[in-house]
């Protein structure tokens, strides 16, 4: 890996790689809009205070400058909160970034209800399904530090402008270290006939936990990490459709427009099972006293997709 | 102002201060600095000028209080609940899913105005209430607080330029000119330069004013009212964290959890100032 990771927190794992690739790349710049000691862009300006720019809270002139940096041959990361970076600046991200196809990095932090205290204004449970709509836009949606460290690795390379969602929160690692990662791909993590579960995000472990508790149960529950949302690997959505007597997504995120909404457009055309969407359920967030309370209130939990699961399967 | 309620008004920032420190709580985090720097301002407003109707909340002939800076948002919840818009008992409950009142301004709140929380909106809102009201002829007037961090958003500019175009003088407009942002002080995050100058170039009338003065706000709130065919705005030097000495001019406690101890030190700082009085 990239770095040596000694930590869960995704987003101190986002802003170490940041360091990082300013070592590799001279041409790697940093935006940030007065949340850098949140989004840990700190690191950065910390390590190249020349190539960091702090942008106020103007998150909207924050993201058509990095379209000009782009332009410039440089290659711009901009940070915010999901919420701020993807809804408030759509109209940059679309015109002055995506139709261009320019090389911008949009890192999303404190994404879907990760930031539980602050409430609806502050949690973003729509923002993969606008960024989603704009053609050319890659999503990137790690499910812990692991997996962030290789995506942030493999980031450079990338051809066009890419999003990737940062939870807020420290997560169990799910990922295989020593497996070559490769954006694009759906991880198998977990083996099984029966289920397919297609997850994103902290929503990949939940899925895993399910997956135990069903295996005790004799249901065998195939789970696979869909980290990049966007250009999704539609030959895998469509395999791993075959021969499951039902489809499970879970994300969070709202039902409308992400991970679910991509999985079914991926198998329109197909013969397919049942799909079930586990997500927010077109609502916005609200404010609860810690994280794990408010995944359980919203339904994003074990128990929820093992019931899904149970359903399907016929239990 | 009469010195007894000038006396009573600082009673009443001291209330908001300690109900503010109530809701941040120990171990969990809350917008502790923003909160403080606008206890006097909130004071003067709530139970001075605003014409208000705790009884009706959505009463036509009330002032509207918009906090642009949203996040400042405990202390109207502390002005609110001292009015009787909610019973006590929610000041503890503040952030749960149990409680009414959310991290930010949300309508399900007896008294908030409006959703912010989102930066940079709060001018344009305001902006649309008081022409509403021109039109209906309501003389209710509309206050929208906004931060001086927050000044770096574009779109309160549009705003800015929105209430001098459309001659917009039932609105104030109040920045908490406490120099400091989230991740630290404006002139080395973000400089935003000269802003009295700045409100002036944008066709409004400035009053500055020190935001912790009681009789000073009085004044220039009746000082606005009297400027017609422009908007005003009051630009009102503050202290971030102010009451607070381990918070004051630091952006250490814009949102963050206290100690036990340092709760304790609070509590025991809010007492002496209340001594002084
Ligand atoms: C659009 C948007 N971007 C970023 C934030 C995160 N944020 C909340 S408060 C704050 C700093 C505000 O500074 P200032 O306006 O000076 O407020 P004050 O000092 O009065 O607390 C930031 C960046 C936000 N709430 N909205
Ligand atoms: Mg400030």
């Amino acid at each position: 890996m990239m770095i040596k990771l000694e930590t869960k927190s995704l987003r101190e794992a986002y802003g170490l790689c940041l360091v990082e690739l300013g070592k590799r790349n001279k041409n790697v710049v940093v935006l940030e809009a007065d949340l850098g000691k949140s989004t840990r862009t700190v690191l950065f300006k910390e390590a190249f205070p020349d190539r960091f720019f702090e942008m106020g809270i103007a998150e909207q002139n924050m993201a058509s400058t990095a379209a000009g940096f782009a332009l410039a041959g440089k290659i711009p990361f901009y940070n915010s909160f999901a919420v701020f970076a993807s809804g408030r600046a759509f109209d940059q991200i679309r015109n002055s970034i995506c139709i261009p196809k320019l090389k911008v990095r949009i890192c999303g932090s404190s994404c879907g209800l990760s930031d539980f205290g602050d409430g609806k204004t502050h949690q973003s449970v729509e923002d993969v399904a606008i960024l989603r709509a704009i053609p050319n836009m890659t999503i990137l949606s790690p499910a812990d530090a692991v997996e962030t460290v290789m995506m942030m690795e493999a980031m450079l390379d990338v051809d066009g402008p890419v999003y990737i969602r940062i939870n807020r929160n420290d997560l169990p690692i799910v990922t295989p270290e020593n497996e070559p990662y490769k954006i694009g791909k759906i991880w198998e993590l977990r083996k099984g006939k029966d289920i397919a579960v297609f997850a994103t995000g902290y929503m990949v472990k939940k899925a895993l936990e399910a997956a135990e508790e069903l295996s005790r149960e004799g249901i065998e529950v195939r789970v696979l990490n869909v980290s990049t949302i966007k250009p999704l690997d539609t030959k895998a959505v469509i395999s791993h459709s075959k021969g499951v007597k039902g489809i499970v997504t879970v994300e969070e995120h709202s039902v409308i427009g992400g991970l679910g909404s991509a999985i079914a457009e991926a198998l329109r055309k197909e013969a397919h099972p049942p799909i079930e969407f586990i997500g927010i359920q077109d609502k916005f967030g609200t404010s609860a006293k810690n994280y794990e309370e408010l995944l359980e209130a919203y339904g994003l939990t074990s128990k929820a997709i093992a019931d899904a699961v149970r359903g399907m399967a016929g239990r | 102002m009469e010195a007894e309620k000038v006396k009573e008004l600082k009673k009443v920032a001291l209330k908001l201060r300690s109900n503010v420190l109530e809701m941040v709580g120990v171990g969990k985090a809350g917008h502790l600095g923003g909160s403080s720097s606008l206890a006097e301002i909130t004071a003067v407003l709530y139970f001075h000028k605003m014409r208000l109707n705790p009884k009706d909340p959505k009463d036509p002939k009330r002032d509207r209080f918009l906090l642009s800076k949203g996040h400042a948002v405990l202390i109207q919840y502390a002005a609110l609940v001292e009015l009787g818009y909610f019973p006590r008992e929610e000041l503890k409950k503040v952030k749960t899913l149990e409680g009414l009142l959310q991290g930010h301004p949300d309508m399900k709140t007896p008294g908030i105005e409006a959703v912010t929380g989102s930066l940079g909106q709060g001018l344009s809102i305001a902006n649309g209430m008081a022409l509403a009201l021109r039109l209906e002829k309501n003389p209710a007037r509309v206050y929208v607080i906004m931060g001086d961090g927050e000044l770096s958003e574009g779109q309160l500019w549009e705003a800015a330029m929105a209430s001098a175009n459309f001659k917009v003088d039932n609105l104030v407009g109040i920045v908490d000119y406490n120099r400091i942002q989230a991740t630290g002080p404006i002139k080395e995050v973000f400089d935003t330069g000269d802003i009295p100058a700045k409100w002036k170039s944008f066709g409004w009338h400035v009053i500055e004013i020190d935001g912790h003065d009681i009789p000073q706000i009085a004044k220039a709130l009746d000082e606005a009212e009297t400027v017609k065919g422009k908007p005003t705005v009051i630009i009102a030097h503050t202290v971030k964290g102010k009451g607070f000495s381990f918070a004051e001019n630091s952006a250490a406690y814009h949102n963050a959890a206290l100690t036990e101890e340092l709760y304790k030190q609070a509590q025991e700082e809010l007492r002496k100032q209340g001594e002084l009085l």
